[in-house]
């Protein structure tokens, strides 16, 4: 009697589960003020009017939360987009998704659009950014290289559109502006944002799951098995720019996170989606909260953008993935 | 009375500016097989998309069961009919077992997940397609024959009414071109199905298939029983080539001179 192939995943799941709200913990007793574990479960539920849960429920609750939301949403991202292209070095960062919406984010700052217009713009930016990738990549025969110097192209693009902007802008704006294009969660205090568009993320790629995995067999045979394939690219494209562009508007350009987090899950449970889904997202979410963490109390009282930390930390995986997936071809 | 799984009336196609059929008419019945010969680039493999629905005629009408290909959704037509491609499987590494696995995705309930029944099949598939061991083998790091069995072994897993296969014996040595040809014709040559197969070896098209579809590339075909259509005169007007026909041991072996 063949044992379903996710059966031994769940307990997988369980421990990335408990890896998150690890990482959440830490997160929360981490800082100028170190709070001991025992204290911080009193502070969550009891107010006692000390700085402490101030320090808890004002700063680092909201900022922890905001980092976990942003990171799940960066991962889910980076799945969907790796489902889409077929290819597990795509990633919104890299791919110049991510570019696009900070493009369209400093126009908006620079028109001096109310910040209610940030979101909207960024999800324009996004998603105009993928179609032109797809755009691009897909005439003729594309292979890896191909999609990656495309993607790498219009991230110089975006990068040289944001240079401009930035010298037109105000000298008063450009650190702010700057800190927010390096990726950086110290104004990222209303965690309900990205926890809600996790969510709704969340809820619809598990729904798309098994068709994901079909699609990961290539158009033609995942529509001989019955998936409307071009519904569900419309479907990535929609949503896998609405993940990037939350998470653009809330804590500018993070990298790697979109790569590191599903590939880490591939290693450990394959690429089934079902798994991959909710354990990449976990796993990003965990990974941010740590990083954000870092960033926070590396050199404090000074705090680092933590997609200096994620770049850091993503660059040379992103290089080994790369080695690999050339020497499989060779 | 045998029921016809695919009607094809007045079909015109093509590919850029060559015709591949203008007035194709054809129906398959269930129990036979078919094959389609024709010369290279003659649009063998576009009208086999075609007829699965996933590239689309310019004219005229194909029906499975009665019922029009676009009054079908994808899932249902997916229960229909199923499709072996000649182009290799690639992209993201999963295992044998998951792969074959996908097959069942037309007969998933809506939370898509595969029930005892459904991994009991695939496992029988790949034993059959004699993959057994090899289920939890990466699929990247398999030979092009066993990767052809796994392929076959999903067709098998999906078990729809009308095999549409695109050169079944690819990357087979003789000796598994026999073996998997004989598993398709056991399991799709019966009551309720039937397969229509590419083949470039004209011996093992006429060994196998019933009825043949000569497909001369230029909008000429001609379409019938093997017995009628398998002559030296009308392959050689097939491949613009002198064929001469010969038996041996009760089989029919080709000759081009």
């Amino acid at each position: 009697m063949p044992r379903h192939p996710l059966r031994k995943s769940l307990s997988l799941l369980f421990l990335l589960i408990l890896f998150a709200i690890g990482s959440l913990g830490v997160s929360l007793m981490t800082g100028s003020v170190s709070i001991p574990a025992a204290q911080l479960w009193q502070l969550l539920w009891h107010d006692d009017g000390s700085v402490q849960y101030r320090i808890i429920h004002e700063l680092r609750l909201p900022r922890t939360l905001s980092a976990f939301g942003v990171g799940g949403v960066l991962a889910l991202a980076g799945v969907l987009m790796q489902a889409l292209l077929r290819n597990p070095l795509a990633d919104p960062y890299i791919l110049g998704v991510s570019g696009g919406a900070a493009v369209a984010v400093l126009g908006a700052m620079l028109l001096g659009l109310p910040l209610a217009w940030h979101a909207p713009m960024a999800f324009v930016g996004a998603l105009a950014s993928i179609l032109l990738l797809f755009a691009l990549a897909q005439q003729g025969n594309w292979n890896t290289s191909r999609l990656l110097l495309t993607g790498v192209v219009l991230a110089a693009g975006w990068s040289a559109l944001i240079s401009f902007i930035l010298s037109l802008s105000p000298p008063m704006q450009l650190p702010g502006m700057l800190f927010w294009l390096m990726g950086d969660l110290g104004d990222a205090l209303t965690p309900s944002l990205p926890l809600a568009v996790l969510l709704i993320g969340l809820v619809i790629s598990l729904w798309l799951s098994p068709a994901l995995n079909l699609a990961l067999l290539g158009s033609q045979r995942a529509a001989a098995l019955g998936v409307e394939i071009r519904r569900l690219h419309i479907y990535i494209y929609i949503l896998a720019s609405l993940l990037t562009a939350a998470a653009v508007s809330i804590a500018g350009a993070i990298g790697f996170i979109g790569l590191i987090a599903p590939h880490m899950l591939r290693l450990l449970a394959g690429s089934d989606h079902r798994i991959l889904v909710p354990g990449a997202v976990l796993i990003g979410a965990g990974l941010l909260v740590l990083a954000d963490t870092a960033a926070r109390t590396l050199i404090a009282p000074m705090q680092l953008p933590v997609g200096v930390l994620t770049a850091l930390f993503g660059v040379p995986v992103f290089l080994l993935l790369l080695h690999k997936s050339y020497g499989e071809r060779t | 009375m045998k029921r016809k799984l695919l009607q094809v009336d007045d079909l015109a196609l093509s590919i850029g500016n060559t015709r591949i059929t203008k007035h194709l008419d054809l129906y398959i019945e269930e129990g036979s097989c078919w094959g389609i010969l024709g010369p290279n680039g003659a649009g063998k493999t576009t009208l086999l998309h075609t007829l699965a629905g996933l590239y689309p005629a310019d004219s005229g009408h194909i029906r499975y069961a009665g019922k029009k290909l676009d009054a079908y959704s994808p899932k249902e037509l997916a229960g229909v009919r199923g499709v072996l491609f000649q182009t290799e499987l690639s992209g993201f590494p999963g295992t044998l077992f998951e792969t074959v696995l996908a097959g069942r995705h037309p007969h998933l309930g809506i939370l898509g997940w595969e029930t005892p029944e459904d991994l009991q099949q695939a496992a029988r598939m790949i034993r059959l397609a004699g993959l057994e061991g090899l289920e939890s083998r990466n699929t990247q790091t398999l030979s092009g024959g066993e990767r052809q069995r796994m392929e076959i072994a999903t067709l098998l897993t999906q078990q729809p009414h009308l095999a549409l296969l695109d050169e079944p014996s690819n990357h087979l040595d003789p000796g598994q071109q026999i073996v998997m040809l004989q598993l398709l014709q056991k399991h799709f040559a019966s009551a309720g199905h039937a397969l229509l197969m590419v083949l470039h070896d004209c011996s093992l098209a006429i060994r196998f298939c019933d009825h043949l579809l000569l497909l001369k590339g230029d909008g000429q075909y001609l379409a019938g029983s093997t017995q009628k259509l398998a002559t030296p005169e009308n392959l050689s007007w097939l491949y613009q080539h002198p064929v001469s026909l010969q038996q041996v041991d009760g089989n029919t072996c080709l000759h081009f001179q």
